[in-house]
């Protein structure tokens, strides 16, 4: 899960008005590091599969209200 | 800040009287994938994206800002000596009409250049991916616009300008491995 996040530290400066929030994250979801879909990638069961969005076990990228 | 260069990042030398083709290459000063956008498109993302990569986008943005200096040549050269009637054989007449032969932020069609051609999203991996297809637009305007003369000194100043393009979408593309590498995780104090 937290396989897809990625952490940066925002620049903290000596006379900033607002105290520091130090670290921000933005996703990188599976598709990224597929050029092009292999066959034969594991499968969600069917009806799991509609609620998620794919077939594709791989391809899941899950996002929480952050 | 910035420091000033007095002089083109590249020669621009125009040799036939086109008026036409001054009104061709307002879609590279002034359209939505010209230089114009460009720099401003990289430059207003810088701030909002990962330190690793700040530095690139200012890089890129600023030379944006020397291409534009480029086009504004070629349309200055191809127009400062033309008529009235002359900007009207070329299509320019209602460019005419409300800015004589001043250079303004249009496209090839007279439509001025507006903030909704670029877009500033947040997400860094969003934000680069919009940079990429910007650069793949701007090659391919300028092959167009390479199509549409028969000037070989114009060309040749097109082709430098080309060739920047597929340099920098190689360089938004690395800027994204760096992004999605497994780099400095959370620290928790």
């Amino acid at each position: 899960m937290s396989d897809q996040v990625r952490y940066f530290e925002v620049f903290a400066g000596p006379f900033d008005p607002c105290p520091p929030i130090g670290y921000k994250s933005f996703q990188v979801p599976p598709n990224h590091f597929i050029t092009f879909q292999p066959p034969n990638l594991p499968q969600f069961q069917p009806y799991e599969a509609l609620k998620l969005g794919t077939l594709w076990q791989p391809l899941y990228s899950p996002y929480g209200s952050q | 800040m910035w420091i000033y260069e007095k002089k083109l990042q590249y020669p621009v030398r125009v040799s036939k009287c086109d008026p036409m083709m001054a009104k061709l290459l307002m879609e590279q000063y002034g359209g939505a994938d010209g230089e114009l956008a460009a720099a401003l498109r990289y430059l207003n993302q810088r701030y909002t994206i990962p330190d690793k990569v700040i530095g690139l986008l200012t890089d890129i943005g600023t030379e944006e800002f020397a291409h534009l200096e480029m086009i504004a040549t070629m349309i200055y050269k191809l127009t400062k000596d033309a008529t009235p009637d002359q900007l009207k054989a070329a299509g320019l007449g209602p460019h005419f009409a409300a800015h004589d032969s001043a250079l303004f932020y249009t496209n090839a069609n007279g439509v001025p250049w507006t903030a909704s051609y670029i877009q500033a999203k947040g997400d860094p991996i969003a934000d680069l991916y919009e940079d990429i297809a910007a650069e793949e637009k701007a090659r391919a305007t300028y092959q167009w616009l390479i199509d549409l003369t028969d000037d070989v000194d114009l060309q040749d100043s097109l082709k430098f300008l080309r060739e920047r393009e597929v340099v920098h979408s190689l360089r938004f593309r690395e800027a994204v491995e760096i992004l999605k590498e497994k780099q400095s995780e959370k620290r928790f104090y």
